[in-house]
């Protein structure tokens, strides 16, 4: 370790890990709206299931390189091209989950919501999504600590956060550059994963022992 | 589309098919380094699921090692290991390991603890031994979610071991970065096609390894599950 790298290179490596924090965010959010849509078809008519998680399962098991690989010579070395394939890796996990999280909820519940006189969105909206939360934040935690990894390999194509630190490092034999990347990216995974479970509680009160 | 053009230009071209730089070889040493991986990480994480599995201690141990597994991607794994072993597949090989053992692990242990205490009880008072209740009770009970993982695993390394290029070892990703560094485009999408083939044909064996070797008994009671209520994710990918 070479302290004096660290301390002389403290602003670089917070915009590295800045970075890696936006493209994951962005990947997230992008990720849960699609998947979210998918998750609503499937919850809504069952035979949309097959066709969606054929799909997303296969995007799923392409390596991330290869997908890069196979998307630079169309969008070229771009942001784009990174989030294209981070977005690809997010919607198994997600729309699974957001699926499961809305079949569990208990058909008592769902028909008491109809005897209120709940309509079909007023239904999901206020029943159903606040009961698969839970679910939907079990996703959202493995999606995204899965996508601050990914981010990693799109220093391939320039960008990568933390990964083009690590890269550098590794290409001039800077150690140091790729020790702090790794320890920096768990660091950034435990807040992530710690700040998504705080969430998840903090919006589902009714789960907690009064 | 001229790129795929290029691509089956470069799958054509003689030149590519020979030798230690060609499709051949790289295609061997992938399969070669992910087979051996996940042989050697299966010998490994098994017996300490079943074990955890079967006695119910260490289940914390299980999850952190999870847990821990996931935070850890592989990328850095990968130069974390070069910064110590050098080049090529000897770094290569501990980094794919460390991530065979987290699904295999989970899965193994999580499938024998879901195993219906009733039957491991009626095992016992027809006079298994404990061994005997592992193998023959638990063990086939438990199969469909222990390949599930040895698959994920599997497939993780497959993607993964495109990566091992970077560090100098061979294997398919040679192609892609090598691809990306001379801009090549030809080969970059030849070596990534090749790549994506080779893990889809891995999860596609291990679908059809779980047909053939789950008892059909086991098979019938998934079956009687609605088709359609998907699993929760349990493990990253790529």
């Amino acid at each position: 370790m070479n302290w004096n790298w660290i301390s002389s290179n403290v602003g670089a490596i917070a915009d590295a890990a800045l970075d890696h924090v936006v493209l994951t965010a962005l990947a997230v959010g992008i990720g849960f709206a699609i998947s979210f849509l998918f998750a609503l078809l499937i919850h809504h008519d069952r035979r949309f299931y097959s066709p969606i998680s054929g799909i997303t399962g296969l995007l799923y098991t392409i390596p991330s390189l290869a997908l890069l690989a196979l998307l630079t010579p169309i969008t070229g070395l771009s942001l784009l091209t990174a989030e294209i394939a981070l977005v690809s890796y997010t919607l198994l996990i997600l729309t699974r989950h957001i699926v499961a999280g809305l079949d569990g909820v208990p058909r008592e519940i769902d028909e008491a919501a109809v005897g209120m006189g709940y309509d079909v969105g007023g239904r999901l909206m206020r029943v159903d999504l606040p009961l698969a939360i839970p679910l939907i934040v079990a996703g959202l935690r493995v999606a995204t600590v899965t996508t601050i990894g990914l981010v990693m390999v799109t220093a391939f194509i320039g960008e990568g956060g933390l990964g083009q630190l690590m890269l550098r490092g590794f290409n001039f034999r800077n150690y140091t550059a790729v020790y702090v990347g790794a320890i920096v990216t768990v660091g950034l995974a435990i807040v992530a994963d710690l700040g998504l479970i705080t969430a998840g509680r903090l919006a589902t009160p009714w789960t907690r022992p009064r | 589309m001229e790129l795929f053009g290029e691509a089956f230009a470069w799958f054509t071209d003689p030149a590519n098919w020979s030798g230690v730089t060609g499709i051949p070889n790289r295609m061997f040493e992938h399969v070669w380094l992910s087979a051996l991986t996940i042989a050697v990480g299966t010998l490994v994480a098994l017996p300490i699921g079943l074990a955890i599995g079967h006695t119910r201690r260490g289940a914390f141990l299980a999850v952190s090692i999870a847990n821990v597994g996931r935070a850890l991607p592989s990328y850095s794994l990968l130069l974390i290991f070069f910064t110590f072993l050098g080049i090529g597949f000897a770094s290569a090989f501990p980094a794919l390991l460390v991530l065979t053992i987290p699904p295999i692990l989970t899965s193994t242990y999580v499938g024998v603890t879901e195993v219906d205490r009733d039957m491991v009880e009626a095992g016992r008072g027809m006079g298994m031994t404990e061994v005997e209740l592992l193998r023959r009770v638990e063990v086939p009970m438990a199969l469909p979610v222990i390949i599930a993982g040895v698959r994920i695993a599997a497939v993780q390394v497959v993607a993964t071991a495109t990566l091992a290029a970077l560090v100098g070892g061979g294997a398919l990703g040679r192609f892609i970065v090598d691809g990306f560094g001379l801009q090549r485009h030809d080969q970059l999408v030849g070596g990534a096609i090749l790549v994506a083939l080779l893990a889809l044909a891995t999860e596609r064996s291990f679908t059809l390894l779980e047909r053939r070797v789950i008892s059909p008994g086991v098979r019938g009671v998934v079956d009687k599950e609605p088709a359609a209520t998907p699993r929760p994710v349990l493990e990253m990918g790529a």
